[in-house]
């Protein structure tokens, strides 16, 4: 799937949810299931900055493409993690690099995309464009 | 006076009827603010000042000839009598107008510059915000000077034992906070300036968080310097005061140089105005200043016995229901302590019951709150933290322990 299927594809998760309860304890479930980097990379190095709880994002290239893992202390912020690696994860960084994030709006996630939320949504999908360009580099 | 008295006394409904920010909804429900150590709401009566002062007598202040320039400075004044004799100071140029706590330690720490050598000490305490850490760490790198610290114990009390260890006649300033923002703890001050003037040092207290619910009278304290921002008590965000003994004052060279703090000026030689102008550089927050006043008179109103009862009431009752919550630590078990609880559930991230408890419309604090050290004792992360004003209620309270129960159940 193309990263905008993918995209499609949580924005119609989320519209079955009446109200930010569901959509809340859907992230929470999600951010159990994410898939969470390997120990050694949890380093201070790796810690996303910008963020009131702890973000940890890591980045691996298999063939052509790039597969994320991460985790964090808060479960919420796992949750948004987990969202943001299933856009971008097993993808190309060129279409990593080209995407656009409007499905945090449509996915009613508008609230966390602000820079004076602490738990720094923005920083994590500069950490993954940055994953992204760094590797798009390589590849060149 | 009896409970049922006291509440007859304090009818927080009315009181609510002030605030008009009360009224409005978060995220569909009715907001419910306990973020009061972080800044404290504006009732309709400084609102109102502020409105006043840019619909009819704005105008730069001092020095001017006409009408307007003359209103505004008088009422600009007039405020700083009343502050004066809000904190009871001998003189009314003993109130420097600042733009907040900060802004008034950072004043007196440079101030300390050009009088401290290497060897001094300066002494500040384990409950301090990062605000009175920093400056004073920056002093000590330009001096050369030491910097000490007063320990805490597990109840967030400071170990008094411990600073009569730390005094000798190299102490020179002692700094330390009325009131911890991240645990409430009351400090026993009297005792503290009296220990730090027996070796000779001088004192410099926080009164950031204390000035909500407390009348200090800085001459009963015999306090050298003390500090407070005007947005902790209903008044408006980039002002306060720094209240310096006038022989203090005199001694502390002016922190920035401008207009308003010159006597004379000359490429040659520049001598400086008088007490409080020689602090006061450039355009000060006019209407601020003013609202301040406003806010002095609005909590004196209602009057801090009255306050302090009430908010004693909330503290109580708000404490025995975390505490029957499975999991709950309360951070901060001070004897003396003020309306503020820290807490933690669990292994819950605080971050995570803040935003579950936002999307209820109770705004709480979560973080370190600018207090690392204090979180590093504890060996945690951060804390929530509630705070509570005379104008919140036990329905609020029963509202947000709900709503605790809640987020605890969606994140557990």
């Amino acid at each position: 799937m193309t990263i905008e299927e993918v995209q499609n594809e949580i924005i119609d998760e989320f519209s079955m949810f009446e109200d930010w309860e569901e959509r809340y304890q859907y992230m929470i479930d999600l951010g159990k299931t994410l898939p969470l980097i390997d120990e050694k990379y949890k380093t201070e190095d790796n810690i996303i900055k910008g963020c009131q709880s702890k973000v940890w994002v890591h980045a691996d290239m298999e063939g052509d493409k790039i597969n994320f893992t991460a985790d964090s202390d808060a479960i919420i912020t796992k949750g948004i993690i987990a969202i943001l690696i299933r856009a971008f994860s097993n993808q190309h960084p060129k279409n990593i690099i080209e995407a656009n994030t409007d499905f945090i709006d449509k996915i009613g996630l508008k609230e966390h995309l602000s820079p004076t939320r602490a738990n720094g949504l923005v920083s994590m999908i500069k950490q993954i464009k940055l994953y992204a360009i760094a590797y798009q580099t390589q590849l060149n | 006076m009896s409970t049922a008295q006291k509440h007859i006394a304090f009818d927080v409904e009315n009181i609510r009827q002030d605030f008009p920010i009360l009224n409005r909804k978060v995220n569909g429900k009715p907001l419910i603010y306990f973020d009061n150590a972080a800044t404290s709401q504006t009732p309709q009566q400084v609102i109102d000042v502020i409105v006043d002062y840019y619909t009819n007598y704005n105008a730069n202040i001092h020095r001017g000839v006409h009408s307007l320039s003359q209103e505004a400075t008088d009422a600009y004044e007039q405020a700083r009598i009343k502050i004066q004799k809000h904190f009871n100071a001998k003189h009314t140029h003993e109130i420097i107008y600042t733009s907040g706590t900060t802004h008034g330690i950072n004043l007196v720490a440079n101030g300390f510059s050009s009088l401290l050598k290497k060897g001094d000490e300066i002494i500040v305490s384990a409950l301090e915000h990062h605000s009175n850490i920093v400056p004073w760490q920056m002093l000590c790198e330009r001096t050369g000077a030491n910097l000490k610290v007063i320990p805490m114990n597990e109840n967030g009390e400071l170990i008094l034992s411990e600073f009569d260890s730390l005094l000798n006649e190299n102490t020179k300033l002692v700094f330390v906070n009325h009131i911890s923002n991240a645990l409430g703890t009351i400090n026993p001050i009297e005792e503290i300036i009296a220990k730090a003037h027996n070796v000779g040092a001088a004192i410099l207290i926080d009164g950031a968080q204390s000035c909500p619910h407390i009348k200090p009278d800085v001459q009963a304290l015999d306090v050298d310097f003390y500090v407070c921002s005007a947005h902790k008590m209903c008044g408006p965000t980039g002002v306060g005061i720094l209240y310096g003994k006038e022989d203090w004052l005199k001694k502390l060279p002016p922190y920035q140089g401008g207009g308003e703090m010159i006597a004379e000026v000359s490429f040659e030689k520049t001598t400086y105005a008088d007490l409080p102008h020689k602090f006061e550089a450039g355009t000060p927050n006019i209407c601020g200043g003013i609202a301040f006043g406003a806010a002095i008179d609005y909590m004196n109103s209602i009057g801090f016995e009255n306050i302090a009862a009430y908010e004693n009431e909330l503290l109580d009752y708000a404490t025995e229901q975390l505490q029957h919550i499975e999991g709950l630590k309360i951070y901060g078990t001070a004897k003396e302590k003020t309306s503020v609880i820290s807490f933690n559930v669990g292994t819950i991230h605080p971050y995570d019951i803040g935003t579950i408890l936002d999307k209820m419309g109770i705004a709480v604090r979560t973080g370190h709150h600018c207090a690392q050290p204090i979180m590093d004792f504890y060996k945690i992360p951060g804390t929530i933290r509630a705070s509570f004003m005379f104008y919140n209620t036990k329905e609020e309270i029963d509202t947000f322990i709900a709503s605790l129960k809640k987020a605890i159940l969606m994140l557990s």
